[in-house]
């Protein structure tokens, strides 16, 4: 004992030294609500600001419900896809393979459907469709390693293509009268014509909210996004957790692809192109890390309804429509700044 | 010493090597350590001491051949989660914290609560991981309530709760790799404390570091590692910790053991 006294005393601790001046905060108390919800507060305060500046602009147009029903009826059509990508840019990955996975997973659904197949049954191949799609990139990425970027640009390709093969270029009309009870569970219109697809946004909002919060899959989405070696370490399965998030996005983007084709009533087989930047957009302006490991559903739904009021509002506000992209590009700059100066602010 | 020979090892490795690529990091190394024992395994960098520890954890899996025992049974599809539910924590040497997340998530990663319905038993983490703290850690005089983050923490604090996690779950083993690195005085002697009652519980504990006068104190036998290979197995009451010096630096200049 006595040598571990003499030697013990003899070691330097400059370490501990920093380590003191770094802890600043009073930790006995929980951190205070602008710590842990100053982001979403953020996120809320533009939303709330760009609605009142369409409001001050064209109050006639903004003080009726027509154009929230306009909104509420397109918005969904990405936003839906965007709740689930949340949980695939938490892990720290991408996915810029959904809107072809929108087209692929519809083909089944007409193939079945027309191969006399029953309603239920052809909506349920087209969400497996887009689950294995989606399981392909899980495994491809969190398997073999691939880079998420590269390899869903790479079966981003082949899913097109093979869509466009499938059904020879060519679109399916969605309007045999036996289609209509899906019709109207996923695009009908509600008390005061509220597009059904908007009901759809709030379910899978709850209920994506209460997985990434309150399962063990959830937890372990954002302990792989901040430190995978940490979370191997610790047992957590990193591959099947990156397979389970890829395949998430796989059949929330079958679901929208019925969603949007139900809308028009018709399967153009070029489905899904021009949902990838305004989706990819209303997670990070949503204040998901685009480093991984933090990010919030309820933050990814104020950005995706940011980007569709963009979409909506900017033409209604009465701003030249050739402007749109540049308000655009505008909003989604400063709030992303915004987001790094808050959490610069909120960490020390 | 005869009775200890009859006595089940709580983890027995026979024969077991890792080899990355063309590298053997560790080869044939038989080892056990019994209950109520602590096993200091001492040895260069790169001498094989976070491989092997990895590879009883199921973090890498042994080359063919290798076998590992807990308890006498022999462990097939080994993995990090299986070693955990048997009874297998460590402390790891990069602590294997996620810096952005709550003490809470941290102290329950891979090992997360669920009540009802299979949901996460959110308030009931949140209390455990604060009583722990209080309990447990000591590190700090004010309590830290569970909801900040790793990141809001000194060296010594996420030490802490690393330690606090291994202590939670009832482990039969604990395995402490370089618990002293970049600790305070205070923080290192309260882990050595710590190390001394895993052995008063009664459970066993393999303890890595490079310092000597850390190791000797607290442990019973001592395993040296050299290139990947056992050198030297002794019982700590049978070597002066001068000889031991001695023998440590004759085995880094000619790579043979002789105390």
């Amino acid at each position: 004992m006595a040598i571990d006294e003499t030697y013990l005393a003899q070691e330097p601790s400059g370490d501990s030294r920093a380590d003191a001046e770094e802890v600043k905060a009073d930790r006995s108390k929980p951190p205070s609500v602008w710590r842990r919800f100053g982001l979403q507060i953020g996120i809320g305060a533009v939303g709330a600001l760009i609605w009142l500046l369409f409001l001050i602009s064209a109050p006639v147009v903004f003080l009726k419900p027509s154009i929230y029903l306009a909104f509420a009826s397109t918005t969904p059509l990405f936003l839906i896809i965007a709740l689930a990508l949340t949980f695939v840019i938490i892990t720290g990955e991408i996915d810029l393979s959904f809107p072809a996975v929108m087209a692929l997973s519809m083909v089944s659904f007409t193939w079945v459907f027309q191969n006399g197949g029953f309603l239920g049954m052809a909506f349920l191949a087209a969400i497996v469709t887009g689950a294995l799609a989606g399981a392909f990139n899980g495994y491809l990425v969190g398997k073999m390693g691939i880079p998420a970027v590269v390899i869903t640009i790479g079966t981003s390709f082949l899913f097109r293509g093979l869509e466009l093969a499938a059904m020879s270029g060519s679109g399916f009309p969605l309007t045999d009268p036996a289609m209509d009870p899906l019709k109207q569970v996923l695009v009908g219109r509600w008390f005061f014509g509220i597009p059904m697809q908007f009901i759809w946004v709030v379910i899978f909002a709850i209920l994506l909210w209460a997985l990434l919060n309150r399962t063990r899959f959830g937890s372990h989405v954002f302990l792989i996004g901040d430190n995978a070696t940490s979370a191997k370490l610790m047992g957590v399965n990193v591959m099947w957790t990156k397979v389970g998030v890829f395949m998430l996005v796989g059949a929330m983007a079958a679901f929208a692809g019925m969603v949007a084709s139900f809308e028009v009533s018709y399967f153009w087989p070029t489905l899904g192109e021009g949902t990838l930047l305004n989706t990819i957009a209303a997670v990070f302006v949503g204040g998901t890390s685009p480093f991984g490991g933090a990010g919030s559903i309820f933050g990814t739904l104020i950005g995706g309804l940011i980007i569709g009021a963009l979409n909506a509002g900017i033409v209604s506000a009465g701003i030249n429509a050739f402007w749109t992209q540049a308000v655009f590009g505008f909003v989604i700059v400063v709030s992303l700044i915004m987001q790094v100066v808050i959490q610069k602010r909120v960490r020390n | 010493m005869s009775d200890t020979a009859v006595v089940t090892p709580v983890i027995e490795l026979k024969n077991v090597s890792k080899t990355f690529g063309e590298v053997q990091s560790i080869k044939d190394i038989d080892f056990h350590i019994n209950a109520g024992e602590i096993v200091g395994l001492l040895g260069d960098n790169g001498a094989g001491k976070s491989t092997l520890i990895k590879t009883i954890m199921g973090f890498h899996t042994p080359d063919p051949g290798g076998e590992i025992y807990f308890k006498g049974e022999l462990l097939k599809d080994w993995n990090v989660h299986k070693a955990r539910d048997i009874g297998i924590e460590t402390v790891y040497q990069e602590r294997a914290l996620c810096d952005q997340q709550s003490i809470w998530r941290n102290m329950f990663m891979g090992r997360e609560r669920r009540g009802k319905l299979g949901l996460l038993d959110v308030a009931g983490m949140r209390k455990e991981a604060a009583r722990l703290m209080s309990e447990h850690m000591g590190f700090t005089s004010n309590a830290v309530h569970p909801e900040n983050t790793v990141m809001t923490m000194s060296g010594g604090e996420k030490q802490g709760v690393a330690i606090a996690r291994a202590l939670y779950f009832h482990a039969e083993v604990v395995i402490l790799d370089e618990p002293t690195m970049g600790l305070s005085l205070s923080e290192t002697k309260k882990t050595l404390n710590f190390i001394r009652s895993i052995k008063e519980a009664g459970k066993s504990a393999i303890f890595i570091d490079h310092n000597i006068f850390h190791v000797y104190p607290v442990v019973d036998r001592i395993i040296i590692l050299d290139r990947g290979s056992i050198a030297a197995s002794l019982v700590k009451d049978e070597i002066p910790i001068e000889n031991l010096m001695e023998g440590l630096q004759h085995l880094a200049r000619t790579g043979s053991w002789s105390a």
